[in-house]
């Protein structure tokens, strides 16, 4: 199947999932197991990375900024700036495609080669609604908190890192985090990891909506989920930011 | 009554169903029966609408089915009840959740009330202890059982089971086919099953369909299977040392 021809399919799986539910509480109920299952369980790999992506750039920018006529609170402002804008929304997304990514993808793809999804059917259920609008709903929710908890983290993990290496004054860094204080720097972060959300839940689920043949199929296509929704995050990355930022 | 007028499918160019024509009786248990790879499965699919037909008409109680669009196709699928044959149990749920489904999703019944169907239901199929465990610590013939009483849930009008006791002992089996039957008598459902094996053809086959390389072959019931001179007919349901020593 051509790469059109995929996109075609995509859209109509989409059509399907953006429907009403048909028992409100049973979607609810759905929502909260997914944000629970995905999101939540989420919280210890974003705060590692986070942490670690944090110290080492407040680390790179205190070794680069040598120079003394540079202030040194430059340094945890570009800490926060990288932080905010680019790694916390897009380097979190991109770890969490491959971990929401291929969990959704293995799933619905599992259901998909063991009949639950004809189960559904036949009972007079949409099975793209039930199964695959829950978990864009739930990615939607979360991807943003998770942006502000990465964002937090990674600061006072720069924080931390100044603090041992003794490079910059705590001051200095703290004075260089409120320096110049841009909240739609917030928005535009935020308004990307909604977008990224939507991307990856969704192509993870068409991956595993569309699966054919048997587990080695669903092994597949949770790999092309990854792939393909990490392709997509770097290019909505860069739309997104010539459209908000220029 | 089902009423299969003429369809024909293939996969790729390969013929599975060659211009079938039967039909399925209201409050009998209709066989389709044939060997391995014969294409009951696809058959019962293409019934159900889980498999787009090439060509020809399914009718449910003289309304057309097959030509409808998914979102009325709900309807008439709201009365059906499928047996999967791997069962097709949602892994996620418990045995009890997995029954309440239908009802959580169609009824307004009380939490008591679908409780209260649920162990009905799961009494009928012999399986009093099981509420709370998971598909996956299940036994083969467990997650039978449970597909069996998740389909019936609903009452349904339509019943179709693929194989529904492949895999089970003598023993459950036949329990399993006597189930169905008297299912099907006490609600005048249209039940149609899947099968090869040979008790429950002998057992509840009132109407039965042979398909032989995806032809229908011949039609006939428990008693006319044993003297027909059809030879595939007979190679079929005479291969093995039992049924020949009954011949
Ligand atoms: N989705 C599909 N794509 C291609 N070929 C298929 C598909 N489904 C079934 N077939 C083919 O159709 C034929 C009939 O298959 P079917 O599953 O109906 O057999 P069956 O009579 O149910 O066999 P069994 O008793 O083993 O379950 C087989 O040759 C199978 O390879
Ligand atoms: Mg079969």
């Amino acid at each position: 199947m051509g790469l059109l021809g995929e996109a075609g399919d995509y859209v109509m799986l989409m059509r399907q999932t953006f429907k009403r539910p048909d028992k409100g509480w049973v979607f609810r109920r759905q929502l909260f197991i997914d944000f629970y299952a995905l999101g939540v369980d989420s919280i210890g790999i974003v705060s590692f990375i986070s942490l670690f992506m944090g110290a080492i750039i407040a680390m790179q920018m205190a070794y680069n900024i040598d120079n003394p006529l540079v202030p040194l609170y430059l340094v945890g402002y570009t800490t926060k700036q990288m932080m905010v804008l680019e790694l916390s929304p897009t380097i979190m997304s991109l770890i969490l495609a491959g971990k929401v990514g291929s969990s959704i993808a293995s799933e619905i793809g599992t259901k998909r080669v063991t009949e639950q999804i004809d189960a559904l059917k036949v009972m007079g259920i949409n099975p793209a609604n039930y199964l695959i609008l829950p978990k864009i709903t739930a990615a939607m929710l979360y991807f943003p908190v998770l942006v502000v908890f990465s964002i937090a983290i990674g600061l006072s993990g720069g924080l931390l890192a100044v603090y041992i290496t003794g490079s910059v004054t705590v001051t200095d860094f703290i004075d260089g985090l409120q320096a110049w204080w841009v909240p739609f720097d917030i928005y535009y972060s935020l308004i990307k990891s909604v977008v990224f959300a939507f991307i990856i839940a969704s192509v993870a689920g068409f991956k595993g909506y569309t699966v054919d043949g048997g587990s080695v199929a669903v092994g597949r296509s949770s790999t092309q989920a990854v792939v393909a929704s990490s392709i997509l995050v770097i290019v909505f990355d860069l739309i997104l930011t010539q459209m908000l930022l220029t | 009554m089902i009423e299969v007028e003429n369809i024909s499918k293939s996969f790729g160019g390969q013929a599975v169903l060659k211009n079938i024509s039967t039909t399925f009786d209201k409050g009998k248990t209709n066989l389709i029966i044939g060997q391995s790879g014969s294409g009951k499965t696809v058959l019962m699919k293409c019934c159900i609408g889980l498999i787009e037909i090439d060509k020809g008409v399914v009718n449910f109680d003289g309304r057309n089915f097959s030509g409808l669009n998914e979102k009325k196709k709900k309807n008439t699928r709201k009365e059906m009840g499928v047996l999967f044959q791997g069962g097709a149990l949602f892994d996620s749920f418990t045995v009890e959740e997995n029954i309440m489904f239908p009802l959580n999703m169609f009824t307004k019944q009380s939490i008591e009330e679908k409780l209260q169907r649920v162990n009905d239901v799961l009494s009928h199929v012999n399986l009093d202890n099981a509420n709370k465990k998971y598909p996956a610590e299940l036994s083969g013939g467990m997650i039978k059982r449970v597909a069996i009483a998740r389909a019936i849930a609903m009452n349904p009008k339509y019943l179709f089971c693929d194989e529904p006791n492949s895999g089970l002992d003598p023993k459950t089996a036949e329990r399993i086919d006597d189930l169905i039957s008297e299912l099907t008598e006490k609600f005048q459902m249209t039940t149609v099953i899947n099968t090869h094996d040979m008790n429950s053809v002998l057992q509840i086959g009132q109407k039965i369909a042979f398909i032989h390389k995806g032809e229908l072959w011949w039609e006939g019931d428990h008693q006319e299977i044993l003297t027909s001179d059809n030879p595939e007919l007979n190679e079929f349901v005479f291969s093995t040392e039992l049924t020949r020593r009954l011949k």
